[in-house]
């Protein structure tokens, strides 16, 4: 490429109309690699995808499947076992989770807005979890939340509180992974309130202050409406994540989500089916169905933002 | 580490020497509640990896020992039976290999790629890319596991390299997309009036001014590559496995070897937590990047 730039006025035509030609041309000589890399990688498994839900595939990949239309849809429409259990485990994560760091980000970003000494290890703290590995990060979890040698329930019994199943427990292992997801990407929350917040000017507020208005009116009636359009960017980055989380729940609970697929979202359940039991088919059929929700939401979220601008 | 923790409110009776002027608060109550808040979510946050690393030193014996919570002897043995016998050197070559290809490659791909995408204000390819980082990545996983074994390249580094860029390309013309838009096009056009082509403007002008917004993207895409755990899962072989797989691998017999796990988890999220400790404006500028223009 350097050598497009530097031709021009030492050595006339070939050069020069290759270079004159390439600058015509950078706007798709720029993008189109990429393109095509997500072409190629992306839209190509995609459309792959879609076509192995309407077949059978089953077993090794290179097995002979047949077309059988929508008779996959059909079967994970009716399947209440199994699918929409997962549907609502997905949405119950999900909702669950962003809620709490919504609330827990907004509270430590406004008590970090005003500058004070030993914000840098706050700042410092908050970031640590943001990075760490997940699979790590769920192997720390399942020793701390251990039912016998496990620190929680050591707490626990310090103040009187018999001791908690946690992640091995049918009905606390959803609830314990929210929580793991919210010590971990409650940060991000932080940092995106906390870039939001600096951006804003003081005035507003210090003009509700001079009309009388409480911290309480103050936040929620001047700070949160300008605040509005952060809020909406880290929801949407955070479901986009959280819909998805796959990590966590897998190192923690492995194959199926639990032995009572306590905690087997649509992601997991789509690997299991995928690489766990090579149910090609019905693994593509959920995949799509879990493509479209998430599009959905996302379309939704954006929609309802722009039409109330 | 426990001084980082304490650190806060120690220094709070400082805070009326503050320089920066700050509204006067009515009650003292405030400053008291925000630094013990502050401190108790300092303790939430780093407690759990305090912990992890306190175990990483403990035999297995002292961690089924409730009375050697706090009080132990520390062994240096977990550490030397995961990088010794468990070959963990190979898995950190392995996962920094993959991480770092995977970054300059999307590098080359999507900081031009950005650049034409946020010039031209080309609205439907930047979808296409973005769409890749909505897309479930267990959906891309079985076509590339059928065609990738078709060419005999799984379970080499390049199936791997090529799986991480899905990550990394997006997030890379995400980030470049937001730098470019805020970099003004009136150097380049003075650029181009002192003679200097539209490419070589880029090249010359417009690269070397992107350079903070190319670390912010090569460190978080390394990071997320590092940390990739799915891809691997499914796509790397014995003499590829990556960190997390290998990790994972712990737990798949009947007992687990606390002690030694621990060790594995305090290695790899160590060396991404000092990149982010050394690394943490450029970290922060890229995860909130487009969150402040609505």
């Amino acid at each position: 490429m350097t050598a497009t730039v530097t031709s021009g006025t030492t050595r006339p035509t070939a050069r020069q109309a290759w270079s004159s030609w390439a600058n015509h041309h950078r706007k798709w000589i720029f993008a189109a690699p990429a393109m095509l890399f997500v072409g190629l990688l992306i839209i190509v498994p995609v459309v792959w995808t879609g076509y192995l839900s309407l077949t059978d595939a089953q077993g090794s990949v290179r097995a002979e499947s047949e077309f059988v239309g929508i008779a996959n849809y059909l079967q994970v429409f009716r399947d209440t076992e199994r699918f929409w259990p997962a549907v609502l485990r997905t949405f119950t994560f999900t909702s669950g989770a962003i809620a709490a760091e919504m609330v827990l980000g907004m509270g430590i970003a406004l008590l970090l807005w005003r500058p004070f000494k030993g914000e840098k290890w706050v700042r410092v703290a908050i970031l640590l979890p943001l990075v760490a590995t997940p699979v790590a990060v769920g192997m720390m979890w399942r020793l701390i939340f251990d039912p016998n040698i496990g620190f929680a329930n050591q707490l626990l019994n310090w103040v009187g509180i018999p001791s908690q199943p946690w992640l091995s427990g049918e009905a606390t292992a959803l609830p314990t992974l929210m929580f793991v997801d919210v010590w971990q990407w409650t940060p991000m929350i932080v940092l995106i309130l906390l870039a939001g917040l600096t951006s804003l000017s003081e005035e507003p507020d210090e003009a509700a202050r001079i009309d009388g208005a409480n911290a309480w009116q103050r936040f929620r009636f001047v700070t949160l409406p300008l605040l509005r359009s952060t809020v909406i960017v880290a929801i949407v980055l955070r479901a986009i994540d959280a819909l998805k989380t796959f990590d966590i729940l897998y190192a923690t609970k492995g194959k199926g989500g639990g032995s009572f697929h306590e905690v087997e979202t649509l992601n997991v359940y789509a690997f299991g089916l995928s690489f766990d039991y090579n149910d090609y088919g019905i693994a593509s059929t959920v995949l799509i169905l879990f493509f479209l929700l998430i599009i959905a939401i996302m379309w939704m979220v954006t929609y309802r933002r722009k039409g109330e601008r | 580490m426990t001084d980082t923790v304490t650190t806060p409110a120690v220094t709070t009776p400082a805070v009326p020497k503050r320089t920066v002027p700050r509204r006067p608060h009515k009650s003292r109550a405030y400053p008291i509640f925000r630094v013990t808040i502050l401190t108790l979510t300092v303790l939430v946050f780093i407690a759990p990896l305090i912990w992890m690393l306190v175990a990483s030193f403990k035999t297995n014996v002292d961690i089924y020992d409730s009375s050697k919570t706090f009080f132990f002897t520390p062994t240096l043995d977990n550490y030397a039976n995961v990088l010794g016998r468990n070959n963990y050197f190979t898995f950190i070559f392995n996962s920094s290999w993959v991480a770092l290809w995977s970054t300059v490659l999307s590098l080359i791909l999507g900081v031009p790629a950005a650049y034409a995408m946020s010039r031209f204000s080309m609205q439907r390819s930047a979808m296409v890319v973005l769409l890749a980082r909505i897309i479930p990545g267990v959906s891309l996983l079985v076509p590339w596991y059928f065609i990738f074994a078709n060419l005999r390249l799984v379970g080499g580094f390049s199936v791997l390299i090529l799986s991480h860029m899905f990550v990394a390309l997006p997030l890379i013309v995400y980030l470049m997309m937001s730098f470019f838009d805020s970099l003004p096009v009136e150097l380049e056009d003075a650029a181009q009036v002192d003679g200097l082509t539209p490419i070589g403007a880029f090249l010359r002008i417009t690269l070397p001014l992107s350079v903070p917004g190319i670390a912010t993207a090569s460190i978080l895409s390394f990071i997320f590559s590092w940390n990739n755990f799915m891809f691997a899962l499914v796509l790397s072989g014995a003499s590829t496995k990556t960190l997390p797989v290998a990790i994972f691998n712990f737990v798949s017999y009947a007992s687990i070897d606390w002690g030694s796990l621990m060790s594995a988890a305090v290695i790899v999220t160590v060396p991404i937590m000092v990149i982010a400790l050394f690394t943490q404006k450029y970290i922060v500028s890229g995860l909130t990047a487009g969150a402040t223009k609505g």
